[in-house]
């Protein structure tokens, strides 16, 4: 009975009480959410279009950061330094391309996923030769991003709304609607879409594969650099950020492989569930179930929907 | 030439299916054995015998059970860290309950409580597939791990949050614990993993096997053909939890002398998957040398700077280790997907119609 309690009655009692306590929990789960999203993000664009389950995203986003910081270490002015990270970024989508996809092109996709993992190796060793291990501290003001919170009085309470958190809904809400737009709406999307459909059908009306690979794995490198800069705020830039990155792939199996508004959605539901169950039911088994609490979530829609909430319908036929 | 099977007539058909129907491979495989149980105790050092063989044996083991699942059965699995973790936590606590058994039977006992689990957690296969299950098989490793932190009792309640292997004997020799010597261990180690490839080789060609390997090919056509996919697929994941426990077992046991939860966590997870692939999907020798190769680039690599005379911090070694390794598995990947099980077939056709080219 103590345990049917504490389990069905008591979290609720406690959210009806405090409800400034439930909003904080449910804005502070929002915003991992976005963060989420954002990695997600970069998966779901690489796997539509070259379907590759782009295991090196995470580490993407470190490598991105830690350029910026770096370089921004090295005496490169802040706005160099970044317009540098997204040549970086270019450079790395062509090496990609061309010594990994190229290459391995029509191979089984565990295979591909296994060169993700390859690539994970590389950039981890280059990260730590080049820029060292230790963690560093992002250079937020330097590139005029907002610190400090704004506290808002409602609910019998205050709910405090970190200024960066704000700024990296918006920014992702950008990305979102110019990667919509992107996919939908102009002739380069088409292509990806077409290359998503079948590679050897876009193949043959013409589409450039290498062309098409480039420019999705470069868009998921300036995801990358984003989620990297918006994260790397909040804590630090370091190599911990790719335990992240795991995090990201419960968004994914929720909101679908293919779907960008699923990756969104997913990371939200993600974001919140995780900070929801971690404050109210985590206590009760002692704590820290944010690990796996999310895949728990992910796993139970998943049993109703197979393909996540937005992926596309899985017809199989012999 | 040197591997040729005509003239090997077989009069029964127990003959013709036997596991090793050809000569050559049972002459092989005897003296692979013989340099294994023999030679190798005879003139291996404690070093070579710590560090490098009895860790390739017991990882073998774990990409044999894994293999079984993703190689065999198609299913992706990136829980096999957690199996582990099952098989050597149930381990000590078996050996914690019953001090007086044969170890060696605890072991394999234990790899049946990582059976149980991986059965649970492989519930989700019967409604998803591909990288959707390898995520779900994911929600093992994490929530597995966390077990393995917060339930105290798994370690007995001891404060380090680690299990310490106790000192056990067989016919009257330590076998476990740190006065067990190297060579005992391996003797241990090397026997089960005989056994337990051994049984899986016959599993692979007998109906069991055959049902994993249609169900891999395609699911739905063999549905059709009347295989359950329930059942098979569950028994896929009990076998392979089975093997990844015992493995794990004989990781705590025979080779690290005490572990924690960070022994079992995600990284050995990738580990053992990159075993698997490197080697050959679906090929139980791929299982042995993809474990190989993966345990040994990291030592040589190590080792390979002084030997040279090159003295670099060691810092920048691992680091640099990490890129090489990288670029190894890309470089692999591209010469030969199929892993270097592949590599084996291919000389051993060239070995077959030697000295000339075709």
């Amino acid at each position: 009975m103590h345990i049917l309690y504490g389990i069905f009655i008591d979290p609720f009692m406690q959210m009806a009480h405090a409800p400034d306590l439930l909003a904080q929990t449910l804005w502070d789960g929002l915003v991992s959410g976005v963060l989420y999203a954002l990695i997600a993000l970069g998966f779901v664009l690489i796997f539509k279009a070259s379907g590759v389950f782009n295991f090196a995203q995470g580490i993407m986003v470190v490598f991105a950061a830690l350029t910026l910081v770096g370089l921004n270490e090295h005496g490169v002015p802040a706005y160099l330094a970044l317009a540098i990270t997204v040549v970086v970024m270019l450079v790395l989508a062509l090496a990609v391309e061309r010594a990994i996809l190229r290459p391995l092109v029509d191979q089984p996709e565990i295979i591909l996923f296994m060169a993700t993992f390859g690539l994970t190796y590389i950039l981890i060793g280059l990260g730590e030769l080049i820029f060292g291990g230790d963690p560093k501290v992002m250079i937020s003001d330097q590139l005029r991003l907002p610190s400090g919170s704004i506290r808002v009085n409602t609910l019998g309470g205050f709910v405090q709304f970190q200024k960066i958190d704000i700024a990296a809904a918006i920014i992702a809400s950008i990305m979102v609607v110019g990667l919509g737009v992107l996919f939908n709406r102009t002739r380069i999307g088409r292509a990806l879409r077409a290359v998503a459909d079948s590679h050897r059908a876009a193949l043959s009306v013409g589409i450039s594969l290498e062309q098409i690979w480039v420019i999705v794995w470069f868009a998921a490198g300036i995801v990358a650099l984003a989620t990297g800069i918006m994260w790397g705020a909040r804590s630090n830039v370091s190599f911990a950020l790719e335990i992240v990155a795991l995090k990201a792939l419960p968004v994914l199996i929720l909101g679908g492989f293919t779907s960008i508004p699923g990756a969104i959605v997913g990371g939200l539901i993600i974001g919140v569930g995780e900070k929801l169950g971690e404050f109210y039911w985590g206590p009760l088994v002692g704590g820290g179930i944010e690990s796996w609490f999310a895949y728990v979530i992910a796993l139970v829609f998943l049993l109703f929907r197979p393909q996540g909430l937005f992926g596309e319908r899985i017809i199989e036929r012999l | 030439m040197f591997y040729r099977e005509v003239g090997q007539f077989k009069t029964s058909y127990a003959a013709d299916q036997a596991l090793l129907p050809i000569l050559q491979d049972r002459v092989g495989i005897a003296v692979i054995l013989l340099i294994a149980f023999v030679v190798v105790p005879l003139t291996a050092s404690n070093f070579a015998l710590d560090s490098i063989l009895i860790p390739i044996l017991v990882l073998s083991l774990a990409a044999t059970g894994l293999n079984l699942l993703t190689g065999y059965t198609g299913l992706l699995s990136l829980g096999t860290g957690a199996f582990m973790g099952v098989g050597a936590f149930a381990c000590y606590k078996l050996t914690t309950y019953f001090p007086n058994v044969n170890i060696v039977i605890m072991v394999l006992c234990s790899g049946f409580f990582a059976a149980a689990i991986g059965t649970v957690f492989g519930l989700p296969s019967l409604r998803i597939k591909g990288f959707y299950l390898a995520v779900a098989t994911l929600a093992a490793q994490f929530f597995l791990s966390w077990c393995f932190i917060r339930v105290p009792w798994l370690y007995n309640y001891n404060i380090s949050a680690s299990i310490e292997v106790p000192t056990k004997t067989l016919f009257g020799l330590a076998v476990t614990g740190p006065t067990a010597s190297s060579i005992t261990r391996y003797l241990i180690v090397l026997s089960i993993v005989t056994v337990l490839v051994w049984m899986a080789a016959n599993l692979m060609r007998g109906r069991i096997g055959r049902t994993w390997m249609a169900v891999r090919d395609m699911d739905l056509a063999a549905e059709l053909i009347g295989i359950k996919l329930y059942q098979t697929k569950l028994l896929a994941f009990a076998v392979s939890s089975f093997y990844c426990g015992v493995a794990g077992a004989m990781m705590v046991f025979f080779w690290l002398g005490n572990a924690e939860s960070e022994s079992f966590n995600i990284n050995q997870s990738f580990l053992i998957l990159f075993m698997v692939i490197i080697g050959g999907l679906g090929s139980l020798l791929g299982s042995f040398l993809g474990a190989a190769l993966i345990w040994g680039l990291p030592i040589i690599l190590r080792a390979a700077p002084p030997y040279f005379g090159l003295h670099i911090r060691s810092a920048t070694v691992d680091q640099s280790t990490f890129v090489i390794l990288g670029v190894l598995i890309i470089f692999f990947l591209i010469v030969e997907p199929h892993g270097l099980a592949r590599l084996w077939q291919i000389w051993k056709q060239k070995l077959r119609v030697w000295p000339f080219p075709y």
